[in-house]
């Protein structure tokens, strides 16, 4: 099997201080990869080097692309990156509005995202929006609205119906659950769960909450000072942590 | 024929970075292995290591030394994707405790494995049907999420998840624990009907009269702790 992402000795500089230094992993179809560290460890430096949001200064990330199978995406050019942006990749912010469109009604901003692959017909995008905006558990009547009138909740659903509605193979997500109070995290998680496992999507996602990645991720990678420092499976690394700084990590978690 | 689970000369020992470094050697030279259609029961005292070797040998644990084999797995050294592969299709675990995510109804969480394993979702709503029946889980209950459920009903709930699809090879930590008679009777069935259909077990019982009725062979776990050993 061809992993849909491989990425090799990616290392991103500010300065003479380092974002993130030395980075490689396979990452296969189907599978859902947790990246976690504190703040400053260099998580979100290497999702946004990655996802190509900002430029590494050595290494590849060679993407399986549908047409021309596996190909290095930082030598890429500029419109065929954004083709990937807009069709087979997703990424979902922290702040929901960073994602969205805050002047334009949620189903425009479900919309717009098929209109950037083509589609053309008002009736079937309408219903496409409506669909999605179900699956997320958003009601019909709101369709109209804009995400300024929803709750951060509520934002957060709609920014991941806008990313999935298309189809994306891989999702790269930071902190999708940062910011929100307990209940309505739980109810993002499952649903996350939910659409992950049935759509087959393989995604990466950065979080600090150790709570999120046993819940989503196969596999799990700590870093810390812009190092990757542990992988393995998300149970193993959780449960029998071997580097002495996710030991630490594990073992300050607070008991519920 | 070649054993399902093999496990030979393995080791392992905690170390504890944040406190000095101090490293705590718990297991050395284990090994044991187990045929298709056989019950092996793990015993020693507590803290012997029983569910450490249960847990190396489903991958939640990493072991340092020896190797771990189950079915055409190597657990030892094996990829994250290769062991949740063997979690989805070859070895099943029965935990002592039901580990659920909020709001999924009871019956999806007993289907899911089935469905993992790449069956409709009728079938696994069908076989989730007759086991949560068979462990007298009330049928007004199915379309709940187990969250709320009594420590009992919830265990019955993970042993009718653990079942459901039909591993060839199984973890039993304790499945009996916390359960009435009756519903003793029904885990012990389906335990005689797993080794009928071949799946090789290997299982944690401190109830020794159910151990006495469906394990073939005990190995007693106290041997591998370095100490005795040394």
């Amino acid at each position: 099997m061809t992993p849909l992402l491989q990425v090799r000795d990616l290392t991103k500089r500010y300065g003479a201080r380092l974002g993130c230094g030395d980075v490689s992993f396979d990452l296969y179809p189907g599978e859902v990869m947790g990246i976690v560290g504190e703040s400053g460890s260099g998580k979100s430096t290497l999702l946004n080097c990655l996802a190509g949001n900002q430029p590494p200064d050595e290494g590849q990330v060679i993407f399986d692309t549908r047409a021309d199978g596996p190909v290095d995406t930082l030598t890429m050019s500029e419109p065929e990156r954004r083709m990937l942006g807009r069709t087979d990749w997703a990424f979902v912010h922290q702040n929901a509005r960073d994602g969205l469109r805050m002047g334009v009604s949620a189903g425009a901003n479900v919309g717009e995202r098929l209109m950037a692959v083509g589609a053309r017909h008002y009736g079937d995008i309408r219903a496409q929006a409506v669909d999605w905006l179900g699956r997320v558990e958003i009601a019909e009547d709101r369709v109209d609205d804009r995400p300024r009138a929803f709750s951060g909740g509520m934002q957060q659903r709609l920014q991941i119906a806008r990313n999935l509605v298309t189809g994306p193979r891989l999702v790269f997500m930071d902190e999708p659950t940062g910011g929100l109070d307990v209940s309505v995290q739980a109810r993002l998680l499952d649903l996350l769960r939910g659409l992950v496992r049935e759509m087959g999507l393989s995604a990466i996602i950065v979080t600090h909450d150790l709570a999120v990645v046993r819940l989503l991720a196969d596999r799990l990678m700590v870093m810390k000072s812009g190092a990757v420092v542990e992988t393995g499976l998300t149970d193993q690394v959780l449960d029998d942590p071997q580097h002495g700084y996710t030991q630490l990590l594990v073992s300050s978690v607070l008991q519920v | 024929m070649e054993a399902m689970i093999r496990v030979s000369d393995v080791s392992k020992s905690f170390v504890l970075h944040n406190q000095g470094g101090a490293v705590i050697p718990v297991m050395a030279g284990a090994a044991l292995s187990v045929r298709r259609g056989e019950c092996v029961a793990l015993v020693g005292d507590s803290g012997a290591g029983k569910s450490t070797l249960m847990r190396m040998l489903y991958g939640n644990y990493l072991s340092n030394g020896g190797r771990i084999v189950v079915g055409d797995v190597e657990v030892s050294g094996a990829e994250p994707r290769e062991i949740l592969a063997m979690r989805r299709e070859v070895l099943g675990y029965v935990s002592q405790f039901l580990r659920v995510v909020p709001r999924v109804p009871t019956l999806e969480v007993v289907a899911e494995p089935v469905r993992a394993a790449g069956g409709s979702r009728e079938a696994g709503e069908a076989r989730a049907r007759d086991l949560l029946a068979r462990l007298n889980v009330p049928e007004r209950l199915w379309s709940l999420s187990p969250t709320t459920f009594s420590g009992g009903e919830q265990q019955r709930v993970n042993i009718a998840r653990g079942f459901a699809h039909e591993f060839p090879a199984m973890l039993l930590d304790e499945p009996t624990a916390s359960l009435d008679g009756t519903n003793r009777a029904v885990v012990l069935e389906l335990i005689e009907e797993a080794k009928a259909r071949g799946a090789a077990i290997v299982g944690i019982f401190h109830d020794a009269e159910a151990r006495a009725q469906v394990c073939d062979r005990e190995i007693d776990v106290s041997g591998f702790t370095p100490e005795r050993a040394a």
